[in-house]
């Protein structure tokens, strides 16, 4: 989906100067952003460059020592992470945090969480509303593993998948949220050539199907320029390009940081 | 062959969301239950009501209790016995202040008490983790047998120290007191850890449940998808609580009568909790399971050198059972760590082939 | 209500300040006292540092040890001897453990190991009373449990010596952990088994060492709670107690875990002479662990614990 940036709306997610440090690391220094109603937004760099550091402070796990989170144009910058999940912000991990004692249908059912409403003592008796709604929140659930094409290992316990399928769950599972910003943290990392191709294909489908904003971090270029609609580029903590892929892509701050050339 | 689960297709997600969804299952679950009801009061030996069963039945609750805040939360807890202790001088405290007030509902409130206290001791699990929190439970265990122990107000300033169990009756019929008939007070113990056995899996298979397990599987993964971690270990605690302060409240007005805060000493904490790790953490099944488990070894020490016309002195006997019950734990964690519930499951898994190889 | 602020605050601090030698008496059977938990604490932070590994079972390997030893000399070997047997007792208990308990549960989780030595300490109970009997034994150290004058101060022999050897044995440890090669291998094994397997550190042998030197200092602990009190089963009850001081000393700290040990000995007995009488007596059973449980609200990792540091 192509959003133009100057239609007026309010973007979807700003992040103004936020400086996050870790003792003497500056993981994080005067970083912005702005992303953009129904954007997918790619963010590149090296290693350590403070990408995943980026995302966890969006997310309401960091507090940045200077700077402000707006989420639809309001301020939002010290809210715990439950709170901002609330607001719709849903997110995948680079180290894949399946609930492992879990089976897949119950990870997801799991990312339904928030738009559960329940009283205790309904549910200790499993009785009346508090089925009915267990059995609606199941059938939406059905729906995103319809969607996934993981009907087949629905009651495999998590952590016994491979770890291409353990991210599609992932994914899965942030879906069943209904959010309205997806951040995946290397959704496709250590997957082969078929398995990229299909979630690459999840992704897009997200985006256009149900309008999700989307912000990924990843390394595999010709990925980013698929489906990105804009890349930012991090670099030892610092944004050094954000624009269009192919823009970026000839950037050559960006080619530096990639071949690793010093600089101050 | 007969254990096959096919042709049995679900065609809507509330079968499939049965806790029996294999009829197979259904009716052995039917053939136990009226086994337990009918037939077990019927022939089974004061002995055996006494000894195995009546025990056997509040242990499981309080492992059942347990295994929801450790097994299911993944909250340690060694302070199980301080929390049945608060159950058992709260029901006592009720049932002598209020004569008047039915038994069952004394237990109820005794555990609402417990899991009041169990609250309080649960606020900082939300700072402390792991086996921090195992000995901030200590902390729990200890105060509260020192508290029942010190002030005379609990035991309603008896001189030898101990509670006792007055008679009641519900229905007509004697339930608690030296008049209470061991079939009675296992119906009793069978009915209450039925209802109980009921919501735990409720709780669990659902909303709360999920909850509980991502918190114990990836407490921050959790909190960044919404769980919210204070709530969900709070609402632990407490429901643990209360199932471990109903099964306190048993302890001394089902099977021993009357006790001394000796009775719930640490010991009694770590009985509970090598009942759901041999059992299987995190399994409803397993909670039962364990409990069977330990209460046999016991009674297997005791009686199988008697068969075999052996004579064990009973300070060998005790040694022995420490040594079996320390290496089980031991074994267990190695060879299959989801305990009995587990192999159980596995056994199935097997009954679906059998006779055919595979 | 004032009455009753008087009689928590004003009154025992009274008292403290009226007989000064006493207190001084109280605080250095405290400190004795916190020094000989700091010693089974000391057993504990070696295995974790080492290992990474939380032995709920230390206090019954101290337990076992003294049996051990009071043992030996009850059949008629020398003080000497004795020693020496009990060390290759434990060295070979060592290595049991290494093989049957620590090496099939390589890299799981720490609960499921904390629970493991759980098992262990149940075991070894039952098995001690099964070698060495039940009853209680008296431990003949050769100092006898008198005390002397020191500037109008009442101090106990056997808790002097127990303290100064406690105070060596840390002393080495210290320097062992931070100076040597073997002290390195120990932290990294301790950080991450498979990491230090990896690049070539011979985990087997080095769980040895320390379950070895562990046990050593199990049996100084066993000889001077031993010689204290007799060599009895309450003695595991009572390294239960080191589980507070480690909370307060932080798991991976020798000199928290002395420091925190002394806290602790300190605090109990002022609480118990002082306050104790207050509420009928016997807060020493709870007011270690609750002190911790204060300690942990306000800085969960200790004293002198490491930060955890969480991530994503």
């Amino acid at each position: 989906m192509r959003v133009d940036p100057s239609a007026g709306l309010t973007p979807m997610l700003e992040v103004q100067d936020i400086s996050v440090r870790f003792g003497a690391v500056q993981a994080l220094e005067r970083v912005s952003l702005t992303i953009h109603r129904g954007e997918v937004v790619a963010i590149i760099g090296p290693n350590g460059a403070g990408k995943t550091t980026l995302l966890n402070v969006i997310s309401g796990f960091y507090h940045p020592a200077e700077g402000r989170i707006l989420f639809e144009g309001r301020d939002r910058t010290h809210l715990r992470p439950y709170d901002v999940a609330a607001l719709g912000v849903a997110r995948t991990f680079q180290n894949v945090a399946l609930f492992k004692g879990m089976s897949v249908l119950d990870n997801i059912m799991t990312g339904r969480l928030l738009k559960m409403h329940g009283n205790v003592l309904l549910d200790a008796l499993y009785w009346g509303p508090a089925k009915k709604q267990e059995l609606e929140h199941r059938a939406f659930v059905e729906r995103i593993i319809d969607f996934l094409e993981i009907e087949a290992i629905r009651k495999s316990p998590a952590g016994r998948l491979p770890y291409g399928l353990q991210k599609r769950v992932e994914l899965a599972r942030a879906l069943a949220a209904e959010p309205k910003l997806l951040l995946l943290d290397e959704p496709m990392a250590g997957m082969n050539v078929e398995e990229k191709e299909d979630m690459c294909r999840f992704i897009l489908g997200v985006n256009d199907e149900f309008g999700t904003t989307i912000a990924l971090i990843e390394h595999d270029m010709s990925v980013v320029m698929d489906i990105s609609d804009r890349v930012v580029a991090l670099d030892y903590g610092r944004k050094i390009a954000d624009g269009r892929p192919d823009e970026v892509r000839a950037d050559q701050g960006v080619i530096d940081a990639y071949l690793g050339v010093a600089h101050a | 062959m007969i254990y096959r689960e096919a042709g049995q297709f679900k065609s809507t997600y509330a079968a499939d969301q049965a806790v029996f969804p294999i009829r197979q299952d259904r009716i052995l679950v039917g053939l136990a239950l009226v086994a337990a009801v009918v037939a077990l009061p019927l022939v089974a030996d004061e002995y055996w009501l006494q000894a195995v069963l009546i025990p056997f039945l509040i242990y499981a609750l309080a492992a059942l209790g347990l295994n929801l805040l450790t097994g299911y939360a993944g909250q340690v807890s060694l302070g199980t016995g301080g929390f049945m202790a608060v159950g058992a001088y709260s029901a006592f405290k009720l049932s002598s202040a209020f004569p008047w007030l039915n038994i069952i509902v004394v237990f109820l409130l005794a555990g609402l008490i417990t899991a009041l206290v169990g609250l309080m001791f649960g606020i900082p699990s939300l700072r402390i983790k792991g086996f921090y929190l195992a000995v901030a439970t200590l902390a729990a265990q200890f105060f509260l047998v020192w508290l029942f122990n010190k002030v005379a107000w609990f035991t309603d300033y008896a001189s030898s120290g101990t509670i006792t169990a007055p008679p009641r009756t519900v229905l007509g019929v004697m339930v608690t007191g030296p008049e209470a008939t061991a079939e009675v007070r296992y119906l009793t113990a069978l009915i209450l850890v039925g209802l109980f056995a009921v919501i735990a899996k409720n709780l669990v298979r659902g909303r709360v449940g999920r909850s509980w397990m991502a918190i114990r599987d990836r407490d921050i993964a959790a909190e960044i998808i919404g769980v919210r971690p204070l709530r969900t270990k709070l609402l632990a605690f407490a429901v643990s609580s209360f199932f471990i302060g109903v099964a306190g409240a048993e302890y001394v007005f089902l099977y021993l009568g009357s006790a001394e805060t000796l009775a719930f000493d640490i010991n009694l904490s770590f009985l509970v909790l090598f009942m759901i790790i041999i059992g299987g953490l995190g399994s409803i099944l397993g909670s039962f399971l364990g409990a069977a488990f330990i209460v046999m070894v016991p009674i297997f020490l005791t009686n199988v050198p008697h068969l075999l016309d052996l004579a064990m002195p009973v300070a060998l006997q005790k040694q022995i059972e420490l040594m079996v019950f320390g290496g089980l734990i031991i074994l267990f964690l190695i060879v299959e760590p989801n305990g009995l519930a587990r192999l159980w499951q596995i056994g199935k898994e097997k009954l679906r082939l059998w006779p055919f190889p595979y | 209500m004032l009455e009753l602020l008087y009689a928590v605050v004003v009154g025992p601090v009274k008292d403290m300040l009226g007989a000064p030698t006493f207190l001084a008496e109280v605080v250095i059977g405290g400190l004795a006292a916190g020094l000989m938990y700091s010693l089974v604490a000391l057993g504990f932070v070696l295995i974790y540092k080492a290992s990474g590994v939380f032995n709920f079972a230390q206090g019954v390997m101290v337990l076992f040890a003294a049996l051990t030893l009071v043992g030996l000399m009850e059949r008629g070997a020398p003080l000497v001897a004795a020693l020496a047997l009990t060390m290759l007792v434990m060295g070979a208990l060592a290595f049991a453990i290494e093989r049957v308990v620590l090496r099939p549960l390589v890299n799981q989780e720490q609960i499921i190991l904390f629970m493991a030595t759980i098992g262990l300490n149940f075991f070894l109970e039952g098995f001690g009373e099964l070698v060495w009997g039940s009853n209680v034994k008296r431990l003949d150290v050769g100092i006898p449990d008198s005390s002397f004058m020191l500037w109008g101060i009442q101090i106990n022999r056997l808790e002097m010596t127990a303290a100064l050897t406690a105070a060596v044995l840390v002393a080495v440890m210290a320097v062992f952990f931070q100076r040597t090669r073997i002290g390195r291998a120990l932290r990294a094994v301790a950080d991450d088994h498979e990491a230090a397997l990896s690049i070539g550190i011979p985990l087997n042998t080095i769980w040895i060492v320390v379950w070895s030197v562990a046990g050593l200092v199990a049996i100084v602990a066993g000889i001077m709670w031993g010689a204290k009190s007799g060599v009895q089963f309450s003695l595991s009850l009572i390294a239960l107690k080191a589980l507070p001081v480690l909370i307060l000393g932080g798991f991976t700290s020798v000199p928290g875990a002395i420091v925190g040990g002394l806290i602790i000995g300190v605090g109990e007995k002022l609480a118990e002479v002082y306050w104790g009488p207050l509420v009928g007596g016997a807060i020493e059973n709870w007011f270690a662990y609750v002190l911790a449980l204060a300690f942990l609200l306000f800085r969960p990792q200790g004293l002198f614990g490491e930060r955890i540091i969480e991530r994503v």
